[in-house]
């Protein structure tokens, strides 16, 4: 008999695991800790042995896709690169490290149980709206932020158009789409990473071997593409507003 | 089988088809402008990434309705 989806421990919302002081920590939460001690510690791991002139391995791993990123980074934002290039490389960073660390055995399967429930005890951050959505809005107030650093407050002049009636519409209209970039950030990352998760726990269930095993190795693809995507974006819309509008 | 499956599957059937024709349009024009000219290959290939996460988001917003029928 096949299972039955119910029985799967699929769910939608990340799930509370304690309570500290009316602050809900959630599994995605916790996911998000460990991301983030993970990058760090690599990057302490380089500063602390020193950047020395022959790389160790460590240095020339990080070395190299730094490199490959910053290249990647000057073919489409040009002069402004090395402005733009912290922001971008932190968002990547961050949902390529969550994206795969989802697909490791054991990041979802370590289960614990509360009030008849089992839940896994981490869940990938960017399996999570409320990540996926926070890194939207952050990309987006980055590119109003660096809008009004470059042009000043004619930059307000994108979406306050006073020339005339059709300019006024077009402004409103720039304005709300600010608002779906957000939605459709978020959106997208959450949907691929999420489908990807449920995708991963229906194939292992019906048909247990080896099943998994190519959807494992799209999910690595998929992974490296979603956050690229988000990085790109990113990128192409901070240098869209910077540059003067015609 | 209740109205609820059908109506996951008719969400994400018919939201998945606009943008695999989409995908299919823009990776063949790619790849008609890499024939075209090969030196252009990072600038086609950055686009195109570009291109195709824009008409995937639409498939991504129909799989979205689909969990939110399927979990809420």
């Amino acid at each position: 008999m096949l299972p039955k989806i119910k029985d799967m421990l699929i769910s939608l919302a990340a799930e509370k695991v304690t309570t500290i002081f009316t602050f809900n920590i959630t599994n995605s939460v916790l996911g998000t800790l460990l991301v983030d001690g993970l990058i760090i510690i690599l990057a302490i791991s380089v500063n602390v042995v020193g950047v020395k002139k022959i790389p160790g391995a460590v240095q020339n791993f990080v070395e190299i896709i730094t490199e490959a990123f910053l290249d990647f980074c000057d073919s489409i934002a040009h002069s402004k690169s090395r402005v733009f290039f912290p922001i971008i490389f932190t968002l990547f960073l961050f949902i390529i490290v969550s994206n795969w660390l989802a697909l490791l055995p054991g990041f979802s399967s370590i289960l614990i149980k509360e009030a008849g429930r089992s839940f896994p005890i981490f869940r990938s951050p960017s399996a999570d709206l409320n990540t996926t959505l926070a890194l939207g809005i952050f990309s987006i107030t980055a590119v109003q932020y660096f809008g009004f650093r470059y042009l000043g407050l004619s930059y307000l002049s994108k979406y306050i158009n006073v020339k005339g009636p059709i300019d006024f519409m077009v402004g409103l209209l720039e304005l709300v789409l600010e608002l779906a970039k957000v939605a459709s950030f978020g959106f997208r990352l959450f949907g691929n990473i999420f489908a990807g998760e449920v995708l991963l726990i229906v194939a292992g269930t019906l048909i247990p071997l080896f099943s998994p095993i190519p959807v494992l190795g799209m999910e690595l693809f998929v992974g490296f593409i979603q956050a690229l995507v988000f990085a790109i974006l990113t990128l192409v819309f901070l240098s869209m507003s910077v540059e003067k509008a015609h | 089988m209740d109205l609820k499956s059908i109506a996951m599957g008719l969400a994400i059937g018919l939201g998945a088809m606009g943008p695999g024709i989409g995908i299919g349009i823009i990776a063949g024009k790619a790849l008609e402008a890499l024939g075209r000219n090969p030196e252009a290959q990072n600038i086609i290939r950055t686009n195109m990434i570009l291109g195709i996460a824009f008409a995937e988001a639409i498939a991504i917003y129909a799989l979205v309705v689909v969990l939110i029928i399927r979990f809420v």
